[in-house]
């Protein structure tokens, strides 16, 4: 292989790179939304969040990719099939975020809570002060773990025409007939971008468990 | 944007079979990657030391790489080194193989979860080494990965869909195909992905009520 073909194959990296964050990123906004959702005491909305969380978890992600990819333009919005892919990615993991955040409030210790009620702070200030942060911090782990599995779903959306890792080594491979070598070479780099995301997710539960209360 | 079930109702016997595929492959994959699984477990728990290393780093190669990615090495680039499968054998070759690398995983983690004071009580009372796998090890061990076990097994019908890219004729690349012949994206695809939440649920359930009927056999 040559250095332009590699570095070709170090760019399309890149490029899975910024599909997985944005929606890794876009991913925890609607999982948030979604959580919120499922605790509410509103049936209205715990309804609808607990059927998103159980199709979203339910279906296989190319399946979903297809059905979004088909179904945007069949109701009338034509979009780039990048973005067909970040809203696929963004929404199945979406739902898995939210049920590891519902985890991480329910695991928020009772004591705490009830001593907090007994210092007299309010439940906004409660939610801001204890829940919250409690939470998010139990949630870290859960979180460094889905992206690494969304780092290697988003291989999926060369199917729907998006050019990263997997389909240029795709095409690659079919244009200098070496599908081992090029392949081998996808594989390694996600290998490395795995490795490197599990090494900063220990980083950051080490900082973490520094600061921590429970 | 037309919902015409019709299409969908005349292509019933080829998604059948479609279906069928699916399950067989999924069956299949499940047995292969826990027998497989289990006995990579067991070498790096008991075998000796490089063993468990090459192991070790097969296992961490597949759970740290994309499945499809695997799938493509293995049937486009296996030729170029003799392997030459057709799709439905390379795909329960690979899936079984992906699967193994993860029950491997939860096995190891139930080996070590097993109390050491249950194993030496074992010896103790003389027991040989092959019953205390069978009758201590193992049983304890069922029980503390069964959920898990669920949870791989789930994923592992989410994971035959991708093998539709290398043409193996089970359900999405059935339902998909009729989707673009008829000019039914649409309508094909909301069926798929109600089989396959269908055949979750039921696989989640079956799993739970499985947990409850062996909770009797829980230690702790």
């Amino acid at each position: 292989m040559t250095a332009r073909l590699f570095e070709l194959m170090l760019k399309a990296a890149g490029y899975t790179v910024v599909i997985s964050v944005a929606s890794i990123g876009i991913g925890l906004l609607v999982g948030i939304l979604v959580c919120a959702a499922k605790l509410s005491p509103r049936p209205w909305l715990r309804w609808p969040a607990g059927v998103f969380v159980s199709f979203f978890r339910g279906v296989p992600l190319l399946v979903q990719l297809l059905l979004i990819y088909n179904l945007l333009p069949a109701v009338g919005i034509v979009v780039p099939s990048v973005v067909a892919a970040l809203v696929g990615l963004s929404l199945c993991t979406a739902a898995y975020q939210a049920e590891n955040l519902r985890g991480g409030f329910a695991s928020v210790p009772r004591g705490l809570l009830e001593a907090a009620d007994m210092a007299g702070l309010s439940p906004w200030q409660q939610f801001r002060r204890i829940r919250a942060p409690i939470a998010l911090r139990l949630t870290v782990p859960a979180l460094v773990n889905e992206a690494i599995l969304i780092l290697k779903a988003s291989s999926l959306v060369s199917v729907v025409g998006v050019i990263e890792l997997t389909r240029t080594a795709q095409n690659l491979a079919a244009s200098t007939y070496e599908p081992l070598l090029f392949y081998s070479v996808a594989g390694g780099l996600y290998l490395a971008i795995n490795w490197i995301v599990a090494g900063g997710g220990a980083l950051a539960e080490r900082g973490l468990r520094r600061g921590r209360l429970a | 944007m037309s919902f015409d079930l019709a299409v969908v109702v005349a292509a019933l016997p080829a998604i059948l079979a479609g279906l069928q595929v699916t399950l067989g492959i999924w069956l299949a994959a499940l047995a292969l990657g826990i027998g497989l699984g289990f006995a990579v477990a067991a070498l790096r728990h008991f075998g000796p030391g490089p063993l468990g290393l090459a192991l070790r780093l097969a296992v961490e190669v597949l759970r740290g790489t994309p499945f499809l990615i695997q799938i493509f090495l293995l049937y486009f680039g296996g030729p170029f080194v003799g392997i030459r499968l057709d799709p439905v054998p390379a795909g329960l070759l690979g899936l079984s193989v992906y699967a193994a690398a993860y029950f491997s995983e939860i096995f190891r983690a139930g080996f070590v979860a097993v109390p050491r004071g249950h194993v030496e009580a074992a010896q103790c009372v003389g027991l040989s080494r092959a019953q205390i796998v069978r009758r201590i090890l193992v049983p304890e061990m069922t029980m503390l990965v069964l959920p898990q076990c669920v949870n791989m097994a789930v994923i592992l019908v989410k994971e035959t869909a991708i093998l539709s890219i290398i043409a193996v004729p089970e359900a999405t690349a059935v339902i998909s195909a009729l989707g673009s012949q008829q000019y039914a994206f649409v309508e094909s695809l909301f069926l798929l992905a109600l089989i396959y939440w269908l055949l979750v649920e039921a696989c989640g359930w079956a799993g739970r009520a499985l947990e409850r009927r062996l909770s009797k056999f829980r230690f702790a």
